[in-house]
C-alpha cells in the first residue's frame, strides 16, 4: 500500500467526521476490552505468563542466529523449503517463482500481515495470478480495494450495510431478492463463493504466528478454519514469515499462546491452532504435495541491539491498539501504513525511516493503556518517546513546535527568569479568564480551543502557592 | 554471499556476536533439549476424574456439544442419533483410525461410511482424537491416513471421538505424548488443536458459528 503516515493529521481530521466510521469504530471499544478484561481475570497466572512469554522472546532475540539455523535444518528434514529474504521484493520475487513454478492462475491466502507489508497482492496479480483472500474480513476488504484497518480484524472499520452492498455488487450470480439483512447471511454467502475457490487454487499462501525451533514447524492461530482449507487443498503451501517468529520449543509455544488468544479476542484458545511441519507425507492422503517457507527479514536485523529491539517480542494480538484512545477515535486507516495503532507507530518507522513516518510515534496520548495491556510487555511509550527523540534531531518536527519547545527551554535553563515571567504571566492570564475562569480561544492555541475551552490559570504561580502554604502552616504551628 | 549468510551476519552485527559463541550454541542446545515447561495454570491440576469433566464443561463453553458414552460399540449409535437429530443424511465420511473401526457400525444398517480424506462434498465427517486438554476444552487430532486433516475443516458438522483416558490437564501433557509416538522433535504433518465450532467476528465484531470450518462440533467421550 502507499505509505500515508505523514498525512496522518489530515487523515485523521477527515476520520473524525466520517459517520460510518465513527459508528463501526464504536465495536471496538465495545467488543475487545471487556472481553480481554474477563478472559486475563479468569486466569490467576496472567501475569506471571506474560512475564515468561516475555523472557522467552527475549532470549530468541538474543540467539536468533543460531534458532534461524535450526529452524532451516528441521524444516529441510521434514522435506520443505526453506528461502531467505532480506528485502520485501526478494520475497515478492520468491513467492513469485514458486507460484510460477506451480503453474498457478489462482492462489488462495490466510490472514497475514506479513503479506500486507511486502504488497504480495499486488505483485501478484500484476503478473497474471490471482490472490484470492479467504479470511472473511480480508475477503470484505479485498472487494472493496482496501486495505486492513486492524491486525487481527481487517474490516472493523466498516458496518454491515457496506458489506451487503459490496457482496450485491460483487456475487452478481445469486439471485438479486437474496435477504442480506442479517450477518449470519452475508457469512455463509461468503462461505459458499470461497468453497469453490479452495478447491480451485494452486497454492495456498499463509503467513505464521509461531516457527518452531525444536520441530521445524509453522505454526496459524485463526478462528474460522480458512487457513487451514488453505494450506491443505492447495498443491503448494508457502508459509511467508518474518524472522523474529521463532520460537524454540512446543512448551515455549504454549506459554505464548496462553496470553495470545486472551490479549487478542478474550478467547481461552482461538477455535485452530495448526501446526504444520513439512509436506504431504507417503501414506498421506491430503495436505500439500510441496512446502516453502519464506524467511523475510525486511529491516528486522537492524533493530537488534537498539532501543527498539523489544518491538520484535510483538505477537500481533492487536490488545495495544484495541485500547488506545487515538485508535478509537480515528481507526486504522488513518495511520496511512500497514500496521496501525501503537504496534505501528514504533515499528512503521523502523521498517520505513522517520523521515516518511515521524507523525506516527506523535499519534498518542502517551495514556499507557498500550503498555499495560500488551502481552509481551513491550514498552510502546518508552519507544515512541525515542522515535520523537530521533525526529527531533532530525529537524523534522514542525516548525510551531521545534521553535515553541525551544522558547520554553529558554526559559526553563533560566529559574530566575522563568518565575519573573511566570509571575507576571499568571495574573494577566487570570484576569483574562473572566468569570467563566476558562478560554473559548486563544491566539496559537487553536487547535485546542477548536474543540474545547482551556482552563484559566488562578493567578499565582505553582510557587507562589506553595510558599503561601508552607507560610500558613508555620502559623498555625503545624 | 547469499541472502542466508547476509540476514544471518546482520543478525550477528547487531547483536554484536561472533559467530562462533560456544556460550550460546550452549543455550540454544541446552533449551532445545529440556524444553522447560515454564508456568502451568493451576485450573486444570486436578485428578483424572476432574480434568474429564473439566474438559467436558470447557467444551461445550466454547460452541461444541458432547455425548459420553460407556464403550467404543455404542459410538455408532451415537453418531446415528446425532445425524438424525439435526435432519442429516445417514452419511459420514471417515478415516482408517483402528479405534474408530471397533465403533459398533454393525448396528447402524442404513447408515453410509466413506473412506478416506474428504472431497468437499461430506456433511458430516468423524474423527479420532489424540487427545483433549481439560484446560481449555481443546481436542488434538493428528493427520494421516487415520485421520485426515480435511475431515477436521470440510464436512458441516465434525464429530470427534475421543477416550476419556486420552484427557490431559494441560497442552504440555499433550507434547509428551506425542513425543513419545513420535520422537522428540518430530511432528505429524498437521496437527490440529481444535476449541470449538469455526466461529468469525469479523462483521461488526458479532460472532457467528461456522465461518469456513464445521459450523457445529460434537465431541463424542469415551468412558
Amino acid at each position: 500500500m502507499e505509505l500515508t503516515a505523514n498525512k496522518f493529521k489530515a487523515n485523521a481530521s477527515k476520520a473524525l467526521v466520517d459517520a460510518q466510521l465513527q459508528k463501526a469504530l464504536g465495536n471496538v471499544e465495545k467488543g475487545f476490552i471487556g472481553k480481554r478484561q474477563k478472559a486475563a481475570d479468569a486466569l490467576p497466572e496472567f501475569d506471571a505468563l506474560r512475564d515468561n512469554a516475555r523472557d522467552i522472546k527475549n532470549h530468541v532475540l538474543e540467539h536468533l542466529d543460531l534458532y534461524l539455523e535450526e529452524y532451516e535444518r528441521k524444516v529441510t528434514a521434514a522435506g520443505g523449503h526453506v528461502h531467505w529474504a532480506e528485502t520485501a521484493e526478494d520475497a515478492r520475487r520468491i513467492v513469485l517463482e514458486i507460484c510460477k513454478k506451480a503453474n498457478a492462475r489462482t492462489v488462495t491466502k490466510g490472514k497475514s500481515m506479513i503479506t500486507e507489508e511486502i504488497a504480495l497482492n499486488d505483485h501478484l496479480e500484476a503478473n497474471g495470478i490471482e490472490p484470492v483472500e479467504t479470511d472473511l474480513g480480508e475477503y470484505i476488504i479485498q472487494l472493496r480495494g482496501e486495505h486492513p484497518s486492524h491486525i487481527i480484524a481487517p474490516a472493523v472499520h466498516l458496518n454491515k450495510e457496506q458489506v451487503e452492498g459490496d457482496f450485491r455488487r460483487v456475487h452478481t450470480h445469486l439471485p438479486e431478492g437474496r435477504d442480506l439483512s442479517e450477518p449470519v447471511s452475508l457469512l455463509s454467502e461468503a462461505r459458499e463463493v470461497l468453497r469453490q475457490r479452495y478447491f480451485a487454487a494452486d497454492v495456498g499462501i499463509t503467513g505464521a504466528n509461531f516457527l518452531i525451533a525444536e520441530t521445524g514447524t509453522s505454526v496459524i492461530v485463526t478462528n474460522e478454519g480458512n487457513g487451514d482449507l488453505t494450506q491443505t487443498l492447495g498443491k503448494v503451501h508457502v508459509v511467508v514469515a518474518s524472522i523474529e517468529k521463532i520460537v524454540p520449543t512446543l512448551e515455549d509455544t504454549s506459554q505464548i499462546l496462553r496470553v495470545l488468544a486472551r490479549s487478542a479476542t478474550g478467547q481461552d484458545m482461538s477455535v485452530y491452532t495448526t501446526f504444520s511441519t513439512g509436506p504431504k507425507r507417503e501414506e498421506d492422503p491430503d495436505g500439500p504435495d510441496e512446502y516453502h517457507v519464506v524467511l523475510l527479514d525486511n529491516g528486522r536485523s537492524a533493530m537488534l541491539g537498539t532501543e527498539y529491539q523489544d518491538m520484535l517480542r510483538c505477537i500481533r494480538c492487536g490488545a495495544c491498539m484495541n485500547h488506545c484512545p487515538v485508535y478509537h477515535a480515528v481507526g486504522g486507516h488513518a495511520y496511512g501504513s500497514v500496521y496501525p495503532g501503537p504496534m505501528g507507530a514504533v515499528l512503521t518507522p523502523s521498517l520505513n525511516g522517520i523521515d516518511e513516518t515521524g507523525q506516527l510515534p506523535n499519534a498518542s496520548t502517551f495514556c499507557g493503556r498500550c503498555e499495560a495491556v500488551c502481552p509481551m510487555r513491550i514498552p510502546l511509550p518508552k519507544m515512541m518517546r525515542h522515535w520523537r527523540e530521533r525526529e527531533f534531531e532530525r529537524n523534522l518536527t514542525p516548525a510551531v513546535a521545534r521553535y515553541g519547545l525551544k522558547a520554553w527551554a529558554f526559559f526553563a535553563k533560566r529559574p530566575k527568569l522563568y518565575r519573573f515571567g511566570a509571575s507576571f504571566a499568571m495574573p494577566l492570564l487570570s484576569l483574562f479568564g473572566g468569570t467563566s475562569r476558562r478560554f473559548h480561544s486563544l491566539p496559537f492555541a487553536g487547535g485546542w480551543t477548536r474543540h474545547r475551552d482551556l482552563p484559566a490559570p488562578e493567578g499565582r504561580t505553582f510557587l507562589q502557592a506553595w510558599a503561601q502554604r508552607e507560610a500558613q502552616k508555620q502559623e498555625t504551628g503545624q | 554471499m547469499s541472502a542466508r549468510e547476509n540476514v544471518l551476519s546482520k543478525i550477528r552485527a547487531s547483536m554484536r556476536v561472533p559467530s562462533s559463541d560456544d556460550k550460546r550454541r550452549e543455550a540454544v542446545a541446552a533449551r532445545l533439549e529440556n524444553s522447560p515447561a515454564g508456568i502451568i495454570p493451576g485450573r486444570a491440576q486436578l485428578p483424572k476424574a476432574g480434568q474429564v469433566d473439566l474438559f467436558c464443561s470447557m467444551a461445550e463453553q466454547f460452541g461444541a456439544t458432547l455425548a459420553r458414552v460407556s464403550d467404543y460399540k455404542a459410538v455408532a449409535a451415537e453418531v446415528t442419533t446425532y445425524l438424525r437429530s439435526h435432519n442429516l443424511p445417514a452419511e459420514i465420511r471417515m478415516g482408517a483410525d483402528k479405534r474408530l473401526k471397533k465403533a459398533g457400525w454393525e448396528t447402524e444398517k442404513n447408515l453410509e461410511i466413506r473412506h478416506g480424506a474428504s472431497d468437499g462434498g461430506d456433511l458430516a465427517g468423524v474423527s479420532h482424537a489424540m487427545a483433549g486438554i481439560a484446560e481449555t476444552g481443546t481436542l488434538a487430532l493428528a493427520s494421516g491416513q487415520d485421520n485426515p486433516t480435511t475431515i477436521n475443516f470440510l464436512p458441516e458438522h465434525h464429530i470427534v471421538v475421543l477416550k476419556a483416558g486420552d484427557i490431559k490437564g494441560d497442552m504440555e501433557s499433550v507434547w509428551a505424548m506425542l513425543r513419545k509416538a513420535q520422537g522428540k522433535g518430530e511432528m505429524p504433518r498437521a496437527f490440529n488443536l481444535i476449541t470449538g465450532p469455526s466461529r468469525s467476528g469479523d462483521i461488526e465484531q458479532t460472532i457467528l458459528l461456522g465461518a469456513h470450518g464445521p459450523r457445529a462440533l460434537h465431541v463424542i467421550v469415551v468412558d
